[in-house]
């Protein structure tokens, strides 16, 4: 099982750092990272194993909605079937 | 393995272009709830209810959030309660009731089914059920109720055309300090279908399975934010881009239902293949038809661009579930599309178009308010008229019609949320009243005779 975290929004000093620590905390394993930043915009995507999570997977995605309202940044923490489902045939 | 750009469109499209599920529906059939003696019934409905769909509103939220889609409405669809109803003496008002506190119980905002399929004729019992709909409307929330007055196969009960021309003005005037917002719960069909998962026309019909869930998928957002990048295709590059559009809305529809009936144990119904708008802006099938090239929806072509939306939609769809049913196709309640809603005002959309219109798209004359001194004889004929669409052309057809009883031409209801805001249109006053009592059945037509 496979999840995507979409962090988007204003740069700052250490976003890979603090979304990274949540998954550590429950245990959901980064398995691949693309980042850009665009004039100050922040746009990242990590595909993480969420198959030993230490916690629900609604949990996670409540920490990370958390986290992204207290960095001010749009984090979506999503079950990777949704987009095998929408552009897969 | 996924790449960037088809993760940032999933995301786009339900964060910036409303997509959503629009309900999914849990069916529920009552057969087994029917008893002489009508308090044990309730009990029954009350208890079969409650524990068939206890879990559902969880179960939905966690899908919710596991996959980032926001599922709108949860709702339940019953056996229609006429046939319940019919086996016990005294009011079957007492089944809303009953319905009513069940849906509260399970945290559904609407529940299904308080109807009556009399295309043919009336059973026993079914001319009482009917006459009860407007207390059952105005007593309680969350019932919708419907009546299926026609079919392809049976031809239009014309003496129910009569009888709901009346009803439908009796819940008006019976909700009139309410915004007349009991004929808003209440739809006349012509080929209704069992499996509809959308209010307030959905009812469990009698050959689907014990417990069942269907899903009502939505987008009219989506589509017209794809076409908006392609002003000068042609429209054979519109209707691809429509097609390919609608496939993914309807995958997610797809993996909604089936994720959803495997939580909860219950068999997998259908996905309703549907476009289906809100006033929330940007979430308009008007809008659409206007991004085609339409100065306003409901100008000359109106028809035409409608009919290939919903033809894409449909094609589109087809490929992206197992299994198709509901209404499927572009819904064009007035009210609840913002476009709708400004043709309307402006004059552009009449209810004239708005009739032409339901021959090429899903459903009927749906959220449609009219002035409340109109007689019951005209909305009658108007239910005739859109029952004669959909017998014809071999499909469903709906009046949801609202008659705004003390209100006039220029005024409007607003009932807010999704339900919208639906400003009073003109409705041709010469009287059909003749026509409409003659009663009896008018016939299936020949095409009918398909064996």
């Amino acid at each position: 099982m496979r999840a995507v975290i979409t962090v988007i929004g204003k740069d700052s000093v250490g976003i890979l750092a603090k979304v990274s620590a949540v998954c550590a905390e429950y245990n959901a394993n980064v398995i691949e990272v693309t980042q850009s930043v665009l004039q100050e915009m922040f746009a990242m995507i990590m595909l993480t194993d969420i198959s030993k999570l230490t916690i629900e997977f609604t949990e996670l995605a409540d920490k990370m909605t958390e986290l992204g309202n207290s960095l001010r940044l749009q984090i979506h923490t999503m079950h990777e079937d949704i987009f095998n489902t929408m552009h897969r045939i | 393995m996924l790449n960037a750009h088809d993760i940032l469109e999933t995301i786009r499209m339900i964060q910036e272009e409303c997509l959503d599920i629009r309900t999914v529906t849990m069916g529920i059939s009552l057969l087994d709830c029917i008893d002489s003696d009508g308090a044990e019934a309730c009990r029954k409905v009350y208890d079969k209810i409650t524990s068939r769909a206890r879990n559902l509103v969880k179960v939905c939220e966690g899908i919710e959030k596991e996959y980032g889609i926001p599922i709108i409405n949860k709702r339940l669809s019953v056996t229609p309660i006429a046939m319940v109803s019919a086996a016990s003496s005294g009011s079957p008002v007492k089944f809303a009731e009953i319905m009513a506190k069940a849906a509260e119980n399970c945290g559904v905002n609407l529940i299904g089914g308080y109807s009556a399929l009399v295309e043919k004729g009336f059973s026993a019992g079914d001319a009482d059920f009917i006459e009860s709909i407007p207390e059952a409307l105005a007593t309680t929330e969350r019932v919708c109720a419907s009546v299926n007055i026609g079919s392809t196969k049976a031809g239009i009960n014309l003496d129910a055309c009569k009888l709901m021309g009346r009803i439908v003005k009796k819940t008006a005037e019976m909700t009139a300090d309410n915004q007349c917002f009991g004929a808003a719960k209440l739809v006349v069909f012509c080929n209704s279908v069992s499996d509809n998962p959308f209010m307030a026309g959905a009812y469990h019909g009698i050959g689907e399975p014990d417990v069942t869930i269907n899903v009502g998928v939505s987008g009219p957002g989506v589509v017209r934010a794809a076409l908006t990048k392609y002003k000068d295709a042609d429209i054979a590059e519109i209707f691809d881009i429509i097609k390919k559009t609608s496939y993914k809305i309807t995958r997610v529809g797809q993996l909604v239902g089936v994720t959803a009936s495997a939580r909860l144990g219950v068999p997998f119904g259908i996905v309703d293949l549907s476009l289906a708008p809100t006033p929330a802006i940007g979430d308009s099938v008007a809008y659409i038809l206007e991004e085609m090239g339409l100065e306003r929806c409901g100008s000359s072509g109106t028809t035409a661009a409608l009919a290939m939306l919903n033809d894409a939609v449909k094609k589109g769809g087809v490929m992206a579930c197992s299994r198709i049913g509901g209404l499927s196709g572009a819904f064009i309640p007035v009210s609840e599309d913002a476009g709708m809603i400004a043709a309307a005002e402006c004059g552009a959309l009449t209810l004239e178009k708005l009739e032409a219109m339901t021959a090429v798209c899903s459903v009927g004359l749906d959220m449609v308010v009219i002035p409340g001194d109109t007689h019951d004889d005209i909305i009658a004929a108007v239910i005739a008229d859109e029952a004669a669409i959909g017998m014809v052309n071999n499909k469903t057809t709906a009046v949801r019609i609202i008659p705004a009883i003390g209100k006039k031409e220029g005024d409007c209801l607003d009932w807010g949320g999704l339900f919208g805001r639906g400003p009073i249109m003109s409705v041709n006053k010469y009287s059909p009243s003749a026509f409409i009592n003659r009663g009896g059945q008018i016939p299936a037509p020949l095409h009918s005779l398909r064996n």
